[in-house]
């Protein structure tokens, strides 16, 4: 149901460079994971969209790297305060994987720890930019860490069903690798629901809002 | 007062639910031939509002009255078709496609700001247009020309039957790190809170300088906003980019726009429109008015 809840938020708490948002989640579903919510941020126009990274009991989480306007008011939260959200939003991940191998880089591993718990804690390949930002890590379990200039698929094992988040040129590289992958993308979003008409991305040759026909996408 | 949606910032078929909430439905613009839009990055927001250049993406005229028409006239709300075009005769051309008996009334989008090609002359758009069809014509027209009043009465003299007031005036967004355009055309339609007091302009303007009623819009996200509209002269108001951040804006507004006339002394919404031009314009009967303690008055005697 497309419906702006108000809900509290519970804790913000710092991971590496990132923030950890905790939010009520009152009658709010979590979703299939790779959906995202729109999460109002204070005095801005409009939501940003985020997927859920951890859905523990009366929660939904959000990891957010705060790098523009919207990101640093929604990691500026505090205990307490009231945020508007709709969601969950879009398509996820099919969870009908034999062999599942999450794959993510930097804050793109925001969908994997509630993936991961899914999928029964399948294994995993994280890269970060730094140390610092490889302290998310340890919000998925199993997973191999690498740095750059290491890049996660030079740590991909074959025979995997990969599923993905992250930057654009590490999707295009795993897609290159495994044609099978479903990859979880990313666009700058108004609405979240096919309103807005600004998050457009090329499938198969088309311009096609993500929002509807993603973020998940097949890679071939 | 009806409460639209403004052209092109919502998608009935994708969220009908919401579409449903409206009083009239306004669509995207149709052109006469399919256009994919502008290629990504189409949206920024900033401080105080958003911008967009989608490009007036769209099925095209022949695709929206076989494909999308039938279900949107499902959808049981009237419905508005916003017709754009580059030159008079795509007007006339789509116009004359999209007057089909689900259609209420046609909005010729006269001011889009995301594409190269510049409409002709507003009159000469309005009354070729007029030709070909019986329905109720609304002008869309933008705040950003030199003289807002001409423009509105050329589109009154040339036959329109209202004016949908305003569209996006352009403005741009440089990236925090590169300082390059965000959008990848360079320059977008502003939208939301920077366009409220334009848009207030402009409907306070052209309720005075023609006849025509008008569909008040820029940056409504409150009941108060909408009632700013109605009392400048407008008669029904959209919502836009409100819808974005919140798909139940359209009912929120509504009750808070009873809520905020009532506060005022108002006997219903409607009798607000004009409020702004004071007791000596046409617009305003001034016996609708009643003083804020008859009317708390009179809620309590409802209440009881």
């Amino acid at each position: 149901m497309l419906r702006r809840e108000r809900r509290s938020v519970l804790a913000a708490e710092a991971v590496g460079p990132y923030t950890l948002l905790r939010v009520d989640r009152g009658e709010l579903e979590p979703g299939t994971p790779g959906q995202f919510f729109m999460l109002e941020a204070p005095a801005r126009v409009v939501p940003r969209p985020m997927s859920l990274c951890l859905a523990p009991p009366g929660e939904l989480a959000f990891l957010i790297d705060p790098i523009g306007p919207g990101t640093r008011a929604l990691c500026a939260l505090q205990p307490g305060d009231p945020i508007g959200i709709v969601g969950p939003l879009g398509n996820g991940f099919r969870l009908d994987v034999e062999r599942p191998l999450l794959v993510g880089g930097g804050i793109g591993i925001a969908p994997l720890p509630y993936l991961s718990d899914c999928l029964g804690r399948p294994p995993a390949v994280l890269g970060f930019r730094t140390v610092w930002h490889a302290e998310a890590a340890a919000l998925v379990p199993n997973a191999e860490v690498v740095i750059e200039p290491t890049y996660v698929t030079e740590a991909m094992h074959a025979g995997h069903d990969v599923l993905a988040c992250g930057p654009e040129p590490m999707l295009e590289a795993v897609r290159r690798l495994t044609p099978r992958a479903q990859l979880a993308w990313e666009a700058p979003m108004a609405c979240g629901y096919g309103a807005c008409y600004g998050c457009v991305v090329d499938v198969d040759g088309r311009l096609e809002r993500l929002c509807l026909k993603g973020p998940v996408l097949a890679a071939a | 007062m009806r409460l639209l949606n403004a052209s092109g910032c919502l998608d009935a078929l994708a969220a009908p639910e919401v579409a449903r909430t409206l009083d009239v439905f306004v669509t995207k613009t149709v052109t006469p031939l399919p256009r994919e839009g502008n290629a990504p990055v189409r949206i920024a927001e900033v401080d105080v509002g958003m911008l967009n250049a989608i490009g007036l993406a769209n099925p095209g005229a022949e695709a929206f009255v076989a494909d999308h028409l039938p279900r949107l006239a499902e959808l049981g709300v009237p419905l508005w078709v916003s017709v754009g075009g580059f030159a008079v005769d795509d007007y006339v051309a789509v116009a004359e496609q999209v007057s089909r008996d689900e259609v209420e009334a046609l909005e010729l989008n006269l001011s889009c700001p995301n594409v190269d090609e510049v409409p002709e002359n507003v009159g000469e758009v309005v009354a070729a247009v007029r030709k070909v069809t019986g329905k109720p014509l609304y002008a869309k027209l933008s705040a950003a020309v030199a003289d807002l009043a001409a423009t509105a009465q050329a589109a009154e003299s040339a036959g329109a039957d209202g004016l949908s007031l305003v569209n996006t005036v352009r403005g741009l967004a440089l990236d925090e790190r590169t300082l390059r355009p965000i959008l990848a055309r360079g320059a977008g339609g502003l939208s939301g809170p920077a366009l409220r007091p334009v848009a207030l302009a402009a409907v306070y303007t052209c309720s005075r300088e023609t006849r025509l009623p008008i569909v008040g819009m820029g940056g409504v996200a409150t009941g108060r906003h909408a009632l700013e509209l109605l009392a400048a002269g407008a008669r029904d108001v959209a919502v836009g980019t409100a819808l974005f951040a919140d798909p139940g804006a359209a009912g929120r507004i509504r009750e808070e726009l009873e809520a905020e006339s009532a506060a005022l002394g108002f006997v219903n919404v409607d009798n607000a429109v004009g409020a702004a031009h004071g007791g000596t314009e046409a617009t305003l009967d001034p016996g609708s008015r009643v003083l804020p303690e008859k009317a708390l008055h009179m809620e309590a005697n409802k209440a009881g």
